[in-house]
């Protein structure tokens, strides 16, 4: 299958008063048609500049696309200028953002908001397009789309909106969704909710998805590929497989083990000690190392590149050079993994 | 909305009559008479001019019979203007303020949100620093020393429009700009710093996502938005374009009520001091009323229920 997205050797650099912030520093990733990948990472990681970049969403100044390619369906985006980007934004590649509190207009009424997009991309007149935002909001599930329309956003409830907001994304049939953290901002029973309203459209349009989140259990449930992100960079991306039952860079056995479950009978829950790097001033050589008990001497001078594991698993850590020791993950995460392998089976298993 | 608009009528009386009587009181601790030469009459020649206009009563009922005559539409009658009716006086002087009060809320606001507009588009670039600076200039040099340059420079150097007096729209001209330069400095900078703030909200870059284009992105989602917090400013601003009036139509020989209210004052003038304060009063409430109806129009989440 043909690639939709590739990313190549793509740096992303913000210009403050206190120097260059290089925000994302060399990323590369793919996504084919029909695929969900997710990017997961904490906070400053770059996971969100990655893919409002990819819009060209990101304020230009003071952000800016430093180098490298974004080649969807084989044009680079990262030429285009604002006016032809004005016409792939929202047609060909559409976002869902993290806050349906403060995403929408609060002084448009929300069939408006949806069809905007229709009107511009799709040269609907408005009857046409009201018709279609009546067929999104019953596939994004909002009873009495017809009063629905002509109410306000703030006649609706977190959720609703999130759901309207996914109608937005959706309107033109994009090709591509970037979807950043669209659930964090909602409560856990909306947050499902969401989760497998994602999933039922994705079946149902087929379209390829960009899944920003920090939220692992999200990733597992709806993600083909996961890539890893930390200081601007990839550092781990295989299948959802290759990442929860054979992870291989250090960080990645933190976020698995920080992650909190119901069957574990530790009291104690695992951190990954420190803060991410300031990207004002990146460190030399591996950006994670500070941080990282296993971090070797080369860590400190060299950046590790990504090392293959297999054909779909690669991961940044020196740990994986011929000449490196044989380390193996934490008993603690160890166990966590194993343990994440069996309730997973668990859940699987209920819903067959 | 009938009910409230009712509603906001009913407070509006209560107002009035709170004003009127306080008024009233206050206006009775003035120093001297309205008699303009007291010195040259008798006693018993003063005392006949006060019992013809019922200023010999005790105050309360002074207060008693001005408040039945109010109630009856009538407002009395002036003591120094020929004994005419102050209802009629107030009819005469009132349309020059207000034409120019109007055209100077109309003016400065709109180029003012013009300015801010343009600034915040072209943010930190040189439009922007220039309206800025234009803005900064408007809101601290006073209406009359603005006005006193345009007259000289204006008027009298360029002779483009008249000096003073008041007649043609020409004569309305210069007294209007120096009115509305601090409308236009305030709603410039209000609009450049909510426009900023709008622009940098989530659901802008929502707007963008879609690919709508920067002049949609300003025009459809951002102005709206950034025009809420400005009605707010609006009400304080109309009023003070009223009490600036009273200085500019002096300064310009504007015949308006402004001028007639300094006089009144000056001259123990009661029934036009009254006249003039509860007109001035019935005004600023009905634009603060208008205002808070204007929320609603721009603002869906202020707008009340229907029925309610």
């Amino acid at each position: 299958m043909d690639n939709l997205l590739e990313v190549k050797n793509m740096h992303v650099s913000f210009d403050t008063y206190g120097g260059e912030v290089q925000a994302v520093r060399g990323v590369n990733f793919s996504v084919k048609k029909g695929e969900t990948l997710a990017i997961v990472g904490e906070s400053g990681s770059g996971k969100s500049v990655t893919t409002k970049a990819l819009m060209k969403l990101i304020p230009m100044p003071p952000g800016r696309i430093k180098e490298g390619e974004i080649l969807f369906e084989g044009r680079d985006l990262a030429k285009l200028s604002e006016k032809e980007m004005q016409k792939i934004r929202g047609k060909d590649i559409s976002m869902i953002f993290q806050d349906p509190m403060t995403s929408l207009n609060p002084t448009m009424k929300v069939g408006n908001q949806i069809m905007e997009g229709l009107i511009k991309h799709q040269k609907m007149n408005k009857a046409q397009a009201k018709k279609r935002v009546m067929e999104l909001l019953e596939l994004v599930g909002i009873p009495d789309a017809e009063s629905r329309i002509k109410q306000y956003p703030h006649q609706f409830s977190g959720g609703m909106r999130q759901r309207v907001v996914v109608a937005i994304a959706l309107a033109c049939n994009p090709k591509l969704l970037i979807a950043d953290e669209p659930t964090t901002a909602l409560d856990v029973t909306i947050q499902a909710q969401i989760i497998e309203l994602m999933k039922d459209i994705q079946k149902k349009t087929d379209s390829a998805t960009i899944f920003i989140t920090h939220d692992l259990g999200v990733v597992a449930n709806v993600a083909d590929r996961v890539a890893v992100m930390y200081a601007g960079k990839i550092v781990e991306i295989g299948t959802v497989d290759d990442i929860f039952y054979n992870p291989k860079h250090p960080y990645t056995w933190g976020l698995l083990g920080s992650m909190p479950s119901l069957d574990s009978e530790d009291a104690e829950l695992y951190a990954i000690p420190g803060s991410p790097p300031d990207l004002l001033n990146p460190p030399k050589g591996d950006a994670f190392a500070p941080r990282n008990e296993f971090a070797m001497q080369i860590d400190k001078e060299q950046d590790p590149p990504l090392f293959k594991v297999s054909d779909t698993h690669y991961a940044a850590t020196w740990l994986l050079h011929e000449h490196a020791p044989d380390i193996d993950p934490p008993e603690a995460i160890k166990k966590r993994v194993a343990g994440m392998a069996t309730s997973s089976n668990s859940e699987k298993g209920d819903r067959l | 909305m009938a009910r409230y608009i009712t509603q906001r009528l009913v407070y509006l009386v209560i107002t009035m009559f709170l004003i009127a009587t306080f008024t009233f009181f206050l206006m009775k601790f003035l120093p001297g008479t309205p008699l303009s030469a007291a010195d040259r009459l008798s006693e018993e020649q003063q005392a006949i001019v006060l019992a013809k206009y019922g200023l010999d009563d005790p105050v309360p009922v002074q207060y008693f019979n001005y408040m039945v005559n109010l109630v009856q539409g009538d407002l009395g009658i002036s003591f120094q203007f020929d004994n005419r009716e102050v209802t009629t006086i107030i009819l005469d002087r009132i349309g020059p303020s207000l034409q120019i009060g109007f055209q100077a809320m109309i003016v400065g606001t709109i180029l003012g949100m013009l300015l801010g507009l343009v600034s915040a588009i072209y943010h930190n670039g040189f439009l922007d620093y220039g309206s800025t600076f234009t803005a900064v200039l408007g809101q601290s040099i006073p209406s009359f020393v603005f006005a006193g340059i345009l007259q000289y420079f204006v008027g009298v150097k360029l002779g483009w429009f008249p000096v003073a007096l008041w007649g043609t729209w020409e004569h309305t001209v210069m007294p209007t700009i120096s009115l509305a330069i601090f409308p236009l400095a305030i709603a410039a900078r209000f609009m450049r710093t909510e426009m900023l703030e709008v622009m940098g909200s989530d659901y802008i870059t929502t707007a963008r996502a879609k690919g709508v284009n920067k002049f949609g992105v300003v025009f459809k989602h951002g102005v709206r938005n950034a025009l809420i917090p400005l009605v707010t400013v609006l009400g304080p601003l109309a009023i003070g374009l009223m009490t600036g009036t009273l200085v500019i139509e002096n300064i310009f020989a504007v015949p308006g009520i402004g001028e007639q209210f300094v006089k009144s004052i000056n001259t123990n003038d009661f029934p036009i001091i009254m006249g003039t304060t509860l007109f001035f009063a019935f005004f600023f409430i009905l634009i603060v009323l208008v205002i808070d109806l204007l929320y609603g129009v721009i603002d869906p989440r202020i707008r009340l229920a229907e029925g309610e």
